[in-house]
């Protein structure tokens, strides 16, 4: 089933003189893909997740989300969206200072509306799945980086979101922590069957997913599957 | 959002920064500590007058020379020698004044007394014997002069405790004669310690037949004062009107804005003394709010800091599902929690000084003061404080609330 559903999007940033973003963009992702947009810097591949993930909205162009397109969204809907369809994993991992895991991993719930008694449980879950158990009553500051991006994946998995969006997650990392965190992203792939977004411009990260869009100056340069693709449980081989 | 976990946030974030949200609320604890203060210490003022006024009884009507001041602007017009003995007799007369108990004229004014070669100077009041019955104070020794000394012009005085130890020390003074005015008086009664009431304070007096008094002491044939009494609480406002029909007469009066005399009843006094201290106390109370402003926009400045410090995590929350409601909420919830605490400890640190200004005030100056914690004037204090926060937080949570969530978490 196709969850996500692109059709001649454009991005324009006028600020000052108009910037163009995003040339033109045409794709599909059905649920259950693993797919990584790649590109050098300036490509838009940023710009492209940032529409993707209801953060920005596109200038021209049809984006349909689950079958809506996004302008008949309100702005609440689209947090809506946002907090229960879709998840978040940043390059400088964004966890609350000061915060427990366990209540990093929460947050997204806060917003969710689903009963407080069941918060614990679904947290706890979370936190499993990315093997931070007897991390959980930790402060967030005194976590690894790549431990901090595993409590990320978690708080992002908390909601049980159609899509996980992943914006450079191994960039702030070392090869073996990102390594790591590319091994829990596939796991949850493969076995639970999420879909997943990976922006990285990095040739080996992307080769971890199922298929590459290649990203240049705002279009898309070759959208195709991986034919040896890494098992970052095997290790990187860069 | 549960609320909950909204207050939680709220109560971390500003914990993270005690110093910071300690100073950010002293302008709102300066600012309730004086209103609850001024208030509590008006009311307490008010109730001390009020007692004292009621302390005369509710049948006592009083006539003073001049007219009634319409506000604290008006200047009494000079009549003060507009009441007469002829005013005495013809308000004594049955016919005229028919529900009256008793009327007495008072002379007062402040006059040297020697005794050997120690002098005091007390209010002298020359009065009739009806003062006792009026003001309900007998003398601890000695008797109260009769209406055959007040009528023969006797050299008798009745004095006051504070007046006894100036003057007699732990001597006796019962039958000792002092000089006032160069004229001998013998004291015939000492009053035992009273206190302030109703705007006589009896330990610093001397009590003297108002007929010495006006001939010798003070040298006037007017009275300053004629104090007189209903038979009932029911007949007072009759009397009232009586009285002003009968020195109208006396006094050849046709028009009542030509009164030059007013009458005044407890009640009356009761209003226009309320009204006095309850103006002064809203314009104390009016000022010391100028530092609750200057606290609110205290409040908007700190918070402004916050939400810029914490754009990253707005992002993120907005990232994470959070709608603007949910921003908005989340930090003008923090701005009033600010503003509530310094109300509430405004409202502790008020009342404490109130207490400790009642408990001076009735310790030192053995005034009959009792500590009142203004219940309204605290919920107002409060309800304003957190009206503060509302106010002000608003236009920095707006401001939180409306950050782009890609803008916010890039900053740095």
């Amino acid at each position: 089933m196709v969850l996500i559903n692109v059709k001649n999007l454009e991005k324009t940033f006028s600020d000052g003189t108009e910037t163009a973003a995003l040339c033109g963009l045409s794709f599909d992702i059905k649920e259950g893909e693993f797919v990584a947009i790649m590109g050098p810097s300036g490509s838009g591949k940023s710009t492209l997740l940032h529409i993707l993930g209801f953060l920005d909205t596109p200038t021209k162009g049809e984006y349909l989300f689950d079958g809506k397109r996004i302008d008949e969204y309100s702005d609440d809907e689209l947090a809506h969206v946002r907090n229960k369809k879709m998840g978040f994993v940043f390059q400088a991992f964004n966890l609350l200072p000061r915060t427990s895991v366990l209540a990093n991993v929460k947050l997204p719930l806060l917003y969710s509306g689903i009963k407080e008694n069941q918060w614990d449980k679904l947290a706890k879950d979370a936190i499993e799945a990315v093997g931070l158990t007897n991390r959980m009553d930790h402060e967030s500051s005194q976590l690894s980086g790549g431990e901090k991006q595993r409590v990320a994946i978690a708080r992002a998995l908390v909601n049980n979101p159609k899509v996980i969006f992943a914006d450079e997650p191994t960039g702030n990392l070392d090869s073996k922590s990102g390594q790591k965190i590319m091994e829990v992203l596939q796991a949850l792939n493969e076995k639970q069957n999420h879909t997943i977004i990976l922006v990285t411009h990095e040739t080996y990260t992307a080769e971890n997913a199922r298929r590459i869009i290649l990203l240049k100056d705002g279009e898309i340069v070759s959208d195709k599957l991986v034919d040896h693709r890494v098992s970052a449980k095997d290790g990187f081989i860069k | 959002m549960l609320f909950r976990y909204t207050f939680q946030t709220a109560i971390r974030a500003l914990k993270i920064n005690k110093s910071r949200s300690f100073l950010t609320i002293l302008g709102i604890v300066i600012g309730i500590t004086a209103i609850i203060l001024v208030m509590s210490l008006g009311q307490g003022a008010q109730n001390l007058i009020l007692a004292q006024i009621q302390g005369i009884g509710s049948k006592v009507i009083a006539i003073a020379p001049g007219r009634q001041p319409k506000g604290p602007s008006d200047f009494i017009s000079t009549f003060t020698d507009s009441l007469k003995q002829k005013d005495l007799e013809a308000l004594n007369k049955k016919a005229n004044v028919p529900h009256l108990a008793g009327v007495m004229p008072l002379v007062f004014g402040s006059e040297t007394m020697a005794f050997e070669n120690l002098t005091y100077r007390p209010t002298i009041y020359g009065v009739t014997s009806f003062f006792a019955k009026i003001y309900d104070i007998y003398p601890d020794q000695g008797r109260i002069f009769s209406d055959d000394e007040v009528q023969s012009y006797a050299d008798v005085a009745v004095i006051g405790s504070k007046v006894k130890n100036e003057l007699f020390g732990s001597a006796d003074a019962l039958g000792q004669k002092v000089k006032i005015k160069g004229r001998n008086f013998k004291i015939i009664g000492i009053l035992s310690k009273k206190g302030q009431m109703s705007f006589v304070n009896f330990d610093d007096a001397a009590i003297v037949p108002f007929t010495t008094a006006q001939q010798y002491i003070f040298g006037i044939r007017y009275f300053n004062r004629i104090i007189a009494e209903a038979d009932s609480e029911s007949t007072v406002n009759e009397t009232v009107d009586d009285i002003k029909i009968t020195l109208r007469n006396s006094h050849n009066i046709t028009d009542p804005n030509k009164d030059d005399f007013f009458v005044e009843t407890q009640a009356d006094a009761i209003k226009s003394v309320s009204t006095i201290t309850n103006v002064l106390t809203y314009f104390l109370a009016a000022v010391a709010a100028i530092s609750l402003l200057v606290g609110g926009i205290g409040i908007m400045n700190i918070m402004l800091v916050s939400v810029t410090e914490r754009t990253r995590e707005i992002g993120l929350r907005k990232a994470l599902g959070a709608t603007e409601k949910n921003i908005l909420n989340q930090f003008l919830l923090e701005a009033v929690l600010l503003t509530a605490a310094g109300g509430i400890i405004g409202i502790i640190l008020g009342a404490s000084f109130s207490f400790l200004t009642s408990l001076a005030l009735s310790k030192v100056l053995a005034l009959n003061w009792k500590f009142n914690f203004p219940i309204p004037a605290a919920l107002l204090g409060l309800g304003v404080a957190a009206a503060i926060g509302l106010i002000f937080g608003l236009y920095p949570a707006r401001k939180a609330a409306k950050k782009n969530p890609i803008e916010a978490l890039r900053y740095e």
